[in-house]
Parts: C-alpha cells; sequence; structure tokens
C-alpha cells in the first residue's frame, strides 16, 4: 500500500491517522472531530487498516480488545464454576468419584461431574480459553507496540496546529516577552523532571514514556509465565511423587533413577500443651478441640548411590547431607524436593510372641516377628519350633469367609502358625493368632502362641517433587511484575509549548491520571502561561446543565 | 501486651469515628459553600485527616503489640485478618488523600474501616498458635502485601460509590437507582448483623441443639443468636428460647444460614428505618452533598486507587502466594478455592484496567466494576474462607 505524505514531509504508513512526526490529522474523520482520538497517537495498526484474507481475519479478532475481555471474563466466570465444589482433586481417592459427587452434592453433585467440572482445570475447554488468551495478548500487543514505538521515537517537537487545538488540554496565552515566559516554562518543567526538546524556539517537555511500555512488558512476562506452565505436559519436566519411610530404615527416592535414598533416623510430633506452651495462647487451646499440633518433623539423611552397583544388589551408598525436614522446610538436592506431607504414628513393625505349655503355662521360647519381613521359620532348640504358615498382613476375612488380607500393611495383623514341639515332631499343632484373636483350629492344642509385646514406628510421608518448569515460571513471573509497576506507577506525559500567531500555544496529553498533568499546567502559570482548559471535563459539565 | 494491643485497637475505632465525623461535617457543612459549591475556608477536611492518622498510627500500635505479643505477625485468623484489612484500607485512604485531598472520600472510607473492625471483633479475638504450615516467614509477606492491595483496591471501590452518588439520576426510578440502594442495603445487612450478634452477646444467649450431622453422626451444635433455622433433625437441649420453625438439611451449615437470614432482616429494617427518615433514596439524600466534586475528579481517584492496588495485590495474592505454596504445599499452584478466587480477583481488575482502554467505559460503568470488584474481595475473605473452606480455613 502507497505511503501517505504529509505536509511536514514525513511519510507516514498506510492507515496512520495523525502524521508521526507533526501530529496533523491526515484522515477527514479526524478532521471533523473536535478532540483528536490519541489513542497510540493515531498510528497505523495493522488490525485497522486490512480486513480482507483470512489471516486478516483471525489477526484482527484476536487483537481486540473486547475479544480480549471477553476472554478474561470467560476465564474468569469459568474458574469460579470450578470452585462450587471440590475438584476430584481434593476428594478423598478411596472413592469413586461418580458416587462421590452424588452421594455428598445430591443432584447437582451428580449434574456437576457429568459435565466435567470435577476435573474444570484440566478439561481441553478451559486449556483452549488459556491458550486463546496467551494468543490474543501476543497478537494485540504486536498489533500495538511496534507502531506505537515507531511513533514515540520519530516524533517531532512542532507539531501541526490542528494537532495542538484539539487536544483535551488546551490554551492560548497573550504574552509581552515571548522568550522570557517560554524560558521559565523551560525551567519549571525542568525542575518538575520533565526531558525538554526545543525546536525552532517551541518546546516538547516529555516524562515517563517508559511506562507506556509496562503493558508490552507485563504481556512478555505473562507469555513466558504460560509457556512454562505449558512445559509441565513435557515428560521429564515434572515429577511428583510419595515416599513412605519408616524410622530407621532407608527407601529409594522414586523419580530419581534409584540414584537417591533416604533414612529417616527418627520422626517427630509436637503438640502445644499446657505446660510447655506460652501464655498468651492458652485461651485459644482452651477453645479448640482435640490437640493443636506444633511441628512435625522427619530427621532424615541423604544418600547417593555409589556407581557400579548392579541393579538387584544391595547399593553401596554414600551420605549427602542431613536435613530436619518440616513443613515449610523441604529438603532440597539436585532439582528435587522432598516435603513433609504426611505421617502415621505407631505403625505396628514387630510382634513378639511366646511359645507356651498350656497346661503347665510354662514358656519355651520367644520369638519376634519381622512384620514387614517375616521368617519362615523360628528355631527355638530342644526339637521346638515355630513355622508361619500364612501371614495376613491386614487380615480380614474375604466374602467366602475365608481369612486374607487387604494390603500388605500390616495394620491388623493375624499369623498361622504350626508348633512343633518333641511331642509333635511330625505335623505340629495349628494355631491362628491375630489382633485379639487366639484360636486353636482344632481345639485340643497341648501348646499355644501368646502374645508378648509389639514394637511400633512412626512413618513419615514425603511429597518428592521435581519442576524443571520452575525458571520459566519464575522469569515470567518477574518480568510481568516489573512490566505492572511500570505501567502502574509511571505515567507518560507530554507537554508542548509553541509560538504560533505571536501568542504561546500550550498543548498537553497523558495517557492517564490528568489531574497530575494538570498540576504540572498550574505550575507553568507562574511563568505566565495561562491554565489551559480541560475540554472534556467543560464537555461533561455541559452535559449536567442540559 | 495483649491488653495493651486490645485498647490500642479500640482507641483507632474511636478515632476512625471522630475523622467520620469531621469529614461528613467539611462535606455537608453548608457555610463553607461558595454559590458554585465549591469548598472555601474549610477546615474540617484537615482535622479528619489528623485524626484519622493518629487513629491509623494507633491501629498500627495494635498491630506491631500483638506481633510482639504473639511471636508471629498477627494475621493468621479471621479476626486479625480482617481487622489487617480495615488498617490497609485507612492506610490506602491516607495516601490517596494525600494527592487527591478529598474530603468526601474520608467519610464514605472510614465508616466501612469501622464496620470491618467492629466485624472482625465478633470472631474469636485470642492470640493463637501457629500451625505447622503457618509456621514461616512468608506468612507475614504473603498476607500483609496481599492485605494491603486489598485495601488499596477497597478504596477504589469507596470512590466508585461515590461516584455513582455524584452522578446516578435519582429522579428516575430504574435497574440503576435500584443496584445503588442495593449496595447500600448490604452494608446494612453487614451493620444489622453486627448490631444483632453483639446484643445477643451482651445478653448472652446461646440455645444448645442436638443433630444429626452430615456424616449421619449425632452431634451438638451452639447457637448464638435465637435459632430460625435448626440443624438436621435438631433438637434444642436449652430451655426457655426460641424454637426453630424449621430444620435445614444436613449438609447445610444450619447455624451460619440462621445468621445470614437474621442479618438480611434485620439489614431490610434498618434500611426502611432510613428510607422512612429520609423520604426518598438514600442515593438521592447523599447527592446534594456530593455537588462539589468534579466526576472526572473521583473517577481518576477510583481508577489511580486501583492501579496502585492492582501490583501489590498480585505480588501479595499470586506471585508470594505462590512462592510460599511452593515451599509449603510443594507447588506453586494448586487449584484451592482460595488460590482460584485470588485469580478471580485478579482476572476481574486485568478486565477493569482493559475496559478502561475502551472508549464509554470511563465514569459510570467504571464505578459499578469498582464497587463489583469490591464484592469479589469480600466473597473470596469471608465466604470462601468460611464455607468453601480448603487449605486455607481460617477461624
Ligand atoms: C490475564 C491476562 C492479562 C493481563 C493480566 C493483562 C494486563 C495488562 C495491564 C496491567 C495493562 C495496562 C493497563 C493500564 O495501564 O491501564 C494492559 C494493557 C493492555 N492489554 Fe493486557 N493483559 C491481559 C490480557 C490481555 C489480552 C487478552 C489482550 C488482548 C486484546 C490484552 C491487550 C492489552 C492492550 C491492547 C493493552 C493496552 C496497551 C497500551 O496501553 O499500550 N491484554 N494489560
Amino acid at each position: 500500500m502507497e505511503k501517505i505524505k504529509c505536509e511536514c514531509g514525513h511519510e507516514n504508513p498506510y492507515g496512520t491517522k495523525l502524521c508521526e512526526a507533526c501530529g496533523k490529522p491526515l484522515e477527514d474523520e479526524e478532521k471533523s472531530s473536535t478532540l483528536l482520538d490519541m489513542r497510540y497517537d493515531g498510528v497505523a495498526r495493522r488490525s485497522q487498516t486490512y480486513n480482507k484474507t483470512i489471516v486478516d481475519k483471525i489477526w484482527n479478532f484476536f487483537s481486540s480488545v473486547k475479544v480480549g475481555v471477553w476472554l478474561i471474563i470467560l476465564t474468569l466466570v469459568a474458574s469460579s464454576i470450578g470452585t462450587i465444589f471440590p475438584q476430584e482433586l481434593y476428594i478423598p481417592n478411596t472413592v469413586d468419584p461418580a458416587e462421590y459427587y452424588r452421594e455428598e452434592y445430591g443432584i447437582f453433585g451428580q449434574l456437576y461431574y457429568t459435565l466435567g467440572f470435577h476435573n474444570l482445570y484440566g478439561s481441553w475447554w478451559y486449556m483452549l480459553l488459556v491458550a486463546s488468551l496467551g494468543v490474543s495478548i501476543i497478537v494485540a500487543s504486536i498489533d500495538r507496540g511496534v507502531p506505537l514505538y515507531r511513533v514515540l521515537k520519530n516524533q517531532r517537537v512542532t507539531r501541526n496546529e490542528n494537532f495542538l487545538k484539539r487536544q483535551r488540554l488546551f490554551g492560548q496565552t497573550k504574552t509581552e516577552n515571548i522568550d522570557e515566559t517560554m524560558e521559565k516554562a523551560r525551567s519549571l518543567l525542568k525542575r518538575r523532571k520533565y526531558k525538554i526538546r526545543e525546536e525552532n524556539g517551541h518546546i516538547l517537555a516529555e516524562k515517563g514514556r517508559f511506562s507506556r511500555w509496562g503493558p508490552y512488558v507485563n504481556h512478555t512476562g505473562l507469555i513466558i509465565f504460560l509457556f512454562g506452565a505449558m512445559l509441565r505436559f513435557f515428560p521429564g519436566m515434572y515429577v511428583d511423587d510419595l515416599v513412605w519411610v519408616r524410622e530407621g530404615e532407608i527407601e529409594a527416592i522414586p523419580g530419581t533413577g534409584g540414584e537417591y535414598y533416604l533414612e529417616n533416623e527418627q520422626f517427630i510430633v509436637d503438640i502445644y500443651d499446657k505446660e510447655n506452651t506460652d501464655e498468651v495462647f492458652l485461651d485459644a487451646l482452651e477453645r479448640t478441640e482435640g490437640p493443636v499440633i506444633k511441628n512435625f518433623q522427619t530427621n532424615a539423611v541423604l544418600y547417593k548411590r555409589v556407581d557400579g552397583g548392579t541393579i538387584g544388589e544391595e547399593p553401596e551408598l554414600e551420605k549427602v547431607k542431613t536435613h530436619e525436614i518440616r513443613v515449610n522446610q523441604p529438603l532440597t538436592f539436585d532439582n528435587f524436593s522432598l516435603y513433609q506431607l504426611n505421617y502415621k504414628l505407631n505403625e505396628l513393625n514387630k510382634m513378639t510372641f511366646t511359645l507356651d505349655h498350656r497346661e503347665t503355662g510354662e514358656s519355651v521360647g520367644e520369638i519376634e516377628i519381622d512384620l514387614f519381613q517375616p521368617e519362615e521359620e523360628y528355631d527355638l532348640g530342644n526339637g521346638y519350633r515355630v513355622v508361619i504358615d500364612s501371614y495376613f498382613p491386614n487380615f480380614t476375612f474375604n466374602e467366602e469367609g475365608e481369612p486374607t488380607t487387604i494390603s500388605s500393611i500390616p495394620d491388623n495383623p493375624a499369623f498361622i502358625f504350626r508348633m512343633y514341639s518333641p511331642e509333635h515332631p511330625e505335623e505340629g499343632e495349628y494355631s491362628f493368632v491375630g489382633i485379639q484373636r487366639n484360636e486353636d483350629i482344632f481345639k485340643e492344642n497341648d501348646y499355644q502362641m501368646s502374645f508378648a509385646g509389639i514394637e511400633t514406628k512412626h512413618v513419615t510421608g514425603l511429597t518428592v517433587r521435581k519442576d524443571l518448569t520452575l525458571p520459566f515460571i519464575i522469569l515470567g513471573g518477574v518480568i510481568f511484575m516489573i512490566g505492572l509497576i511500570q505501567g502502574s506507577y509511571w505515567s507518560h506525559r507530554r507537554i508542548w509549548l509553541q509560538r504560533i500567531h505571536g501568542e504561546i500555544w500550550a498543548a498537553g496529553y497523558t495517557n492517564k491520571q490528568w489531574e497530575s498533568l494538570k498540576r504540572d499546567f498550574q505550575a507553568l502559570e507562574e511563568a505566565g502561561i495561562q491554565m489551559p482548559e480541560d475540554r472534556l471535563e467543560e464537555k461533561e459539565k455541559q452535559k449536567e446543565k442540559e | 501486651m495483649v491488653e495493651i494491643s486490645r485498647t490500642l485497637l479500640y482507641i483507632a475505632f474511636i478515632l476512625y469515628l471522630l475523622g467520620t465525623i469531621f469529614f461528613a461535617v467539611s462535606v455537608t457543612g453548608k457555610k463553607w459553600r461558595d454559590k458554585d459549591g465549591a469548598m472555601t475556608g474549610n477546615r474540617w477536611g484537615f482535622f479528619g485527616f489528623i485524626v484519622t492518622t493518629i487513629g491509623f498510627i494507633s491501629a498500627l500500635g495494635y498491630f506491631i503489640t500483638r506481633w510482639i505479643a504473639a511471636g508471629h505477625p498477627p494475621v493468621s485468623n479471621m479476626f486479625e485478618y480482617l481487622t489487617a484489612l480495615a488498617i490497609t484500607l485507612s492506610l490506602a485512604f491516607i495516601i490517596l488523600y494525600l494527592i487527591y485531598k478529598t474530603n468526601v472520600l474520608g467519610m464514605f472510607t472510614l465508616p466501612v474501616v469501622m464496620l470491618l473492625i467492629a466485624y472482625a471483633s465478633l470472631f474469636p479475638t485470642e492470640v493463637e498458635p501457629l500451625i505447622p504450615a503457618l509456621q514461616s516467614d512468608w506468612l507475614a509477606i504473603h498476607v500483609s502485601t496481599t492485605v494491603l492491595g486489598q485495601g488499596i483496591l477497597s478504596v477504589g471501590a469507596a470512590a466508585g460509590f461515590i461516584y455513582l452518588a455524584r452522578t446516578l439520576d435519582f429522579t428516575q426510578r430504574g435497574k440503576k437507582v435500584f443496584w445503588f440502594e442495593f449496595i447500600i442495603y448490604t452494608l446494612t445487612s453487614l451493620l444489622g448483623y453486627i448490631l444483632i450478634r453483639y446484643i445477643f452477646q451482651w445478653m448472652n444467649y446461646t440455645a444448645q441443639f442436638q443433630y444429626i450431622d452430615e456424616n449421619g453422626q449425632s452431634d451438638e451444635m451452639t447457637y448464638h443468636l435465637p435459632a430460625l433455622i435448626g440443624p438436621n433433625e435438631g433438637e434444642l437441649l436449652t430451655s426457655g428460647v426460641m424454637r426453630p420453625f424449621i430444620n435445614a438439611p444436613a449438609w447445610i451449615r444450619s447455624d451460619d444460614l440462621n445468621t445470614v437470614i437474621w442479618s438480611l432482616i434485620t439489614g431490610l429494617i434498618i434500611y426502611f428505618l432510613l428510607r422512612l427518615l429520609l423520604r426518598k433514596p438514600i442515593g438521592a439524600r447523599l447527592q446534594p452533598f456530593l455537588k462539589g466534586i468534579q466526576p472526572t475528579v473521583i473517577d481518576e481517584v477510583s481508577y489511580r486507587a486501583i492501579a496502585i492496588g492492582f501490583p501489590i495485590f498480585t505480588l501479595g495474592g499470586l506471585i508470594f502466594a505462590m512462592i510460599w505454596a511452593q515451599i509449603a504445599w510443594t507447588r506453586f499452584w494448586g487449584w484451592d478455592p482460595k488460590e482460584v478466587w485470588a485469580l478471580i480477583t485478579f482476572l476481574f481488575y486485568a478486565a477493569y484496567l482493559h475496559l478502561r482502554l475502551s472508549r464509554g467505559w470511563h465514569g459510570e460503568r467504571s464505578a459499578w466494576l469498582c464497587v463489583i470488584g469490591f464484592a469479589i474481595i469480600m466473597f473470596n475473605l469471608i465466604f470462601v474462607n468460611l464455607v468453601i473452606a480448603g487449605l486455607h480455613s481460617y477461624a
């Protein structure tokens, strides 16, 4: 398309409304209205100029602020729907979600589940919405940012009369001594930290131009942030796992490929109790039911596998560091963090039994069973042996009435023992022993297994997390904040003072905060320049009177 | 120390009350008006400002002494959080007063500050020890920044409200007047809630119920207001108190619902008493006092408040929040309801800022948006905390 040449000699791109150099209105439509539309200084924006091809149409769609606002509002509304009932993430994971929503929240819960709102933030349409938001931000920013940069760089000090006359703040001053007034004004503006440019005795005073880039900087930050959030879906970027470690034990840390191991030396829970707590808290503790937890922590040792060990063999470990893992104080190493998340107190770990003669009550010997690795046979000497026939770590009866186990965690251990003794060297005697349960199978045994004691251990539950997207998220966040502050806490102000027809013409423009700009003009009254009138305000007052 | 802290807050409350009165006198007093309605020789606004500033310093004293007493920043439960919001709201007012010198802003902001403090004091006010998740320096950093941002955004809402009172045409009964009066009604409901709670607290009113909770367990519940609505299969254990009209189903927190109904009714009564007294929509009575204010100026005040508050809120409510969530909860974002509502607040104000780029969205529409923004903030604070309670549950 052809360029538009202005009177002042500057060549403007096709579609420009106000000459980039002198500000002269270039289009008829602009000539007719009293106040100039100063948005983006009247630059040629692609979206306002072309609307033929499909690319133009898509471009124009996404560059529209109206569309942008709709996308923001839609995201907002969608997000709020997701908080009506808990997301699937937050319901107990032992239940069937379909049932859960129906039972907890009735018909609405069922509807919620059917519509997929229980997993709203991971749904394709929510992601599509956020993606469109991203596209819109990029397109809108390029559409405006690039030409805005051009025009602010090319602007000339001397402006067209028509440009000045039709600013929101405009005033004419007759004065005896123009030179003196201009000089005074210049130094006043300088004192107010304006950057002054002069040309043929005209002045352009400008301040805070960099704040115009604020939105573009913050949009860039947003895009980097969204990009970082998207990376989550690439394999290897993100690990979210859980490891349970019993006191005194060492476990491989999942996600590290068997490279790191963690030992739980000790697990501690403290509660706020009446004795050891500061007295200011007593009233509050009085009111709450149940104990208030003060701290829970894992005294952990991190180990690294020494190279060369073959898989399956006992790994050779090297101590890396020790750390007290608490909530808010994760253990970090090599992009990984281990967080104190959960715990289980007093998990059964070992059980001891004695083999007793029933009639005399005499004890033959004692066996200690590691509930996680029970041995098959315990030899007590002198012909006495105990064999574990069956072991049910978490015992229950199944539908057929047979003993079985729910899991391999010994929450409710039960055993079927075979007791060998000099009296029963061949077959032995059967005994079924569990918690609160000690039965002969045939009710005629000479010997019995008596419960003698248990040993329990605390178990710590740690979240294993690696998140390689964090650098992007942080970078995006930082850039976003910088741009936001840049655009919000400063404003771009321009004051033009020109000698025209023996008068001083003063005009002012700011992208926000007109009251502050007016105060700058008030200061210029000292130099003898009349306060320009605010024509928008005049117009409104006029309207109110009518 | 806790006693000193309490006293300082009490003093602050009184000073805010004085400030309100001074600002109201400066705005409504006739003799300082010249014929254009502009102020001349009016020193009441200045007194109001001084009193408010001393009130703020006293409130700051409350904050610091309570911090020292508890050993952690006093922002860990509903009472402390709402009080902090009230304090930042007064601070935000002071900042904007310094920029724009608008007395009328004080007349509308300070009553809200007082309402917030009175409301906050209805929650348990004891100093509570911190649970492990809150034991972090980020508690102070995250919460104080967020609450400051919310305070500043709220002043924007007050300015928006003033804009509406100044410009709406109250001679025509339409949607706009209705919604404006509705805003006033929500404020009278809050006032109503505070009043009846204090009245029944003063009378030591309690009604004990035995009821069946949503898990089918039998439990007990104590009402502090007469029960209009009882709990699920509730049986009154206290004698000589009012019986409920109906019982709520198990999944509703019936004592909360009961309180809400009481507040709405009392609010309605207060509102109609006001109407009877004034014989016109409240806004129509306010408007003549506001004639001296330039709409473009008050519009800019509200926008300026949002422009200052938005980055601070974003920093505290999203960025610091994410940093802390990464440290305490293993992930910077987890779609917890409170997090989502912070995001919604953020998106809402982002939409506001973008709408202001378009023509026709300055002034009135923008003022409505500011008021809605405040409603979202309060919703997040009160409803999401007390009803949707996720990881953030206070109180
Ligand atoms: C959640 C997403 C977004 C955030 C947080 C955001 C943030 C901002 C902020 C803070 C401003 C400065 C406003 C002011 O100074 O008053 C701004 C300006 C702007 N935004 Fe966004 N924005 C978002 C999405 C979008 C979208 C989707 C569009 C697409 C149309 C868009 C287009 C613009 C434009 C055109 C400007 C004005 C630029 C200028 O004044 O030079 N933004 N944005």
